[in-house]
């Protein structure tokens, strides 16, 4: 599994990502990377979370972040998505940094995260919809239908969300995040909850966006499902980020066994 | 101009919506609004000349305690499946995001008071058919959501968010409080606009310096 970012792109523009000249999804950038993090730190008190971390994630690939709990994943992803603020170091995303442009940035950006973000009085196509008028697109709702149908959700797209079930909301989620066709998918635990259906919808949303040039970086807990879906494996311990192997050996032992020790609880 | 707006109108239709079909709030506030007028009305043994003294108290009264009522709920929904995080990662201004649910919680006191006034104009005897007596009741409501949208957002984070809003809600709005008071003892005295003095845009003024002064805090508030 070699990484083959699509060496296409104009340099980054503060607009919405149109979707005129692509009717799928929009062009990645062409030149930089997707995500370049330097010396990041992040501290909550007294208590350091992440310090010194360098991370870069081309265009086009797929990224599995394991670690074990509290080291700091999920602290990483909101900083990435404009969600918290770093204390030292610096972050671009998609070209833009979130201390001077984070409103770029989230056009640019899909999140799944814990939380499903979704109203449950409303219905799955208006919720949708609902974000994708805040996100100004001109069909929100041909959009929302899209998402939906693409989560396999088209048949209960006029239900209201708290009469799905937790998988369900979970997809609904997912369908949320890449609505206005984001660049870079940032996916905390998106496989959580999820049937095998659910997940190979997701596994093929994830590939669209990868094969388009797109990028993605996703926390996991699943070793199987990391190591198979993604391009490079990265663990987070001791604040920082490893790459335990080149790309062509994703299924050595070696990574594995990296994976898991990083996986192991109390590191 | 448009993408200021644009959001607001987006946010207040989605919290319209959401009103509609759970109509957990606007219910709540008339009842309890109701219930406190009533409670007055029998715990006073009121007579003409002491309804005129205390009609505007009792008034306030209601409408306060039931503009926190809302306000303890504006953020709330937001905040149970990540609402608010959702909001914050749309690509729209801080600004934005609170003045749109200021506007809702502006509307849904409203709706609230237009049915509760005529009910304490039975019950307390008195004209609710005035210019400035709507006006008031306008501009004080404003002056609530706005204050009450923020001190909102701030307690919906914390644990004991009942107990905190209410206690650090009164003391800022005490100001609008007292002016709504005095506006409406006035106006139900039969004063016109002018007669009501400098009570309006005292009202006036504190509504401009929230709407200026609670969308900046807000966006500090919900940064990490």
């Amino acid at each position: 599994m070699v990484v083959n970012p699509s060496p296409h792109d104009p340099s980054p523009s503060d607009e919405a990502p149109s979707d005129k000249d692509s009717p799928r999804l929009v062009e990645p950038p062409s030149s930089g990377e997707a995500i370049v993090v330097r010396g990041l730190e992040k501290s909550f008190g007294e208590w350091p979370v992440l310090w010194n971390l360098d991370l870069t994630l081309r265009w086009g690939e797929l990224v599995a972040l394991f670690g074990a709990n509290g080291v700091g994943k999920t602290t990483l992803l909101r900083i990435l998505s404009t969600q918290s603020k770093a204390d030292a170091g610096s972050v671009q995303v998609a070209g833009f940094s979130p201390k001077r442009n984070p409103q770029a940035i989230r056009r640019r950006v899909g999140v799944v995260a814990h939380q499903t973000f979704l109203y449950e009085d409303l219905s799955c196509l208006e919720n949708l919809v609902h974000y994708g008028r805040l996100f100004g697109l001109k069909d929100p709702r041909e959009r929302a239908e899209e998402a939906i149908s693409k989560l396999g959700l088209s048949n209960r797209s006029g239900s209201r969300v708290r009469t799905l079930s937790n998988g369900m909301q979970r997809r609904l989620s997912i369908a949320r995040a890449i609505l206005h066709r984001p660049q870079i998918l940032i996916f905390d635990e998106p496989e959580v909850g999820l049937d095998r259906e659910s997940i190979k919808s997701l596994r093929a949303v994830l590939e669209e966006w990868t094969e388009a040039g797109l990028t993605v970086i996703m926390t996991t807990h699943d070793l199987d499902l990391g190591l198979s879906w993604a391009h490079r494996a990265a663990v987070l311990s001791g604040g920082r980020i490893q790459f335990p192997a080149a790309d062509e050996y994703m299924d050595g032992v070696q990574v594995r066994q990296m994976v898991a020790s990083a996986l192991e609880p109390g590191r | 101009m448009n993408e200021f707006l644009r959001p607001i109108g987006v946010l207040l239709w989605k919290d319209i919506l959401l009103e509609l079909r759970s109509r957990e709030l606007v219910i709540s506030l008339l009842v309890f609004g109701i219930v406190v007028v009533v409670v007055f009305n029998f715990a006073l043994n009121a007579t003409p000349q002491l309804v005129t003294a205390v009609t505007p108290g009792i008034l306030w009264v209601a409408f306060a305690f039931s503009g926190v009522l809302a306000m303890n709920r504006a953020f709330v929904r937001e905040k149970e499946e990540g609402g608010l995080d959702g909001l914050l990662l749309s690509p729209i201004s801080r600004d934005s995001i609170f003045l749109g649910k200021a506007a809702a919680s502006f509307i849904f006191m409203l709706m609230v008071e237009a049915v509760l006034l005529p009910v304490f104009a039975g019950l307390l005897n008195f004209s609710p058919a005035s210019f400035s007596l709507v006006l008031t009741i306008v501009l004080a409501t404003l002056g609530f959501a706005v204050v009450g949208t923020l001190f909102s957002a701030i307690t919906v984070q914390t644990r004991s968010r009942e107990i905190l809003l209410p206690v650090l809600f009164f003391p800022v709005i005490l100001p609008v409080l007292v002016g709504a008071v005095e506006a409406t003892k006035q106006s139900l005295g039969g004063e016109t606009l002018v007669g009501l003095g400098h009570w309006l845009p005292l009202l006036g003024a504190f509504d401009a310096l929230f709407l200026v002064i609670c969308p900046w805090l807000f966006s500090v508030v919900v940064e990490e």
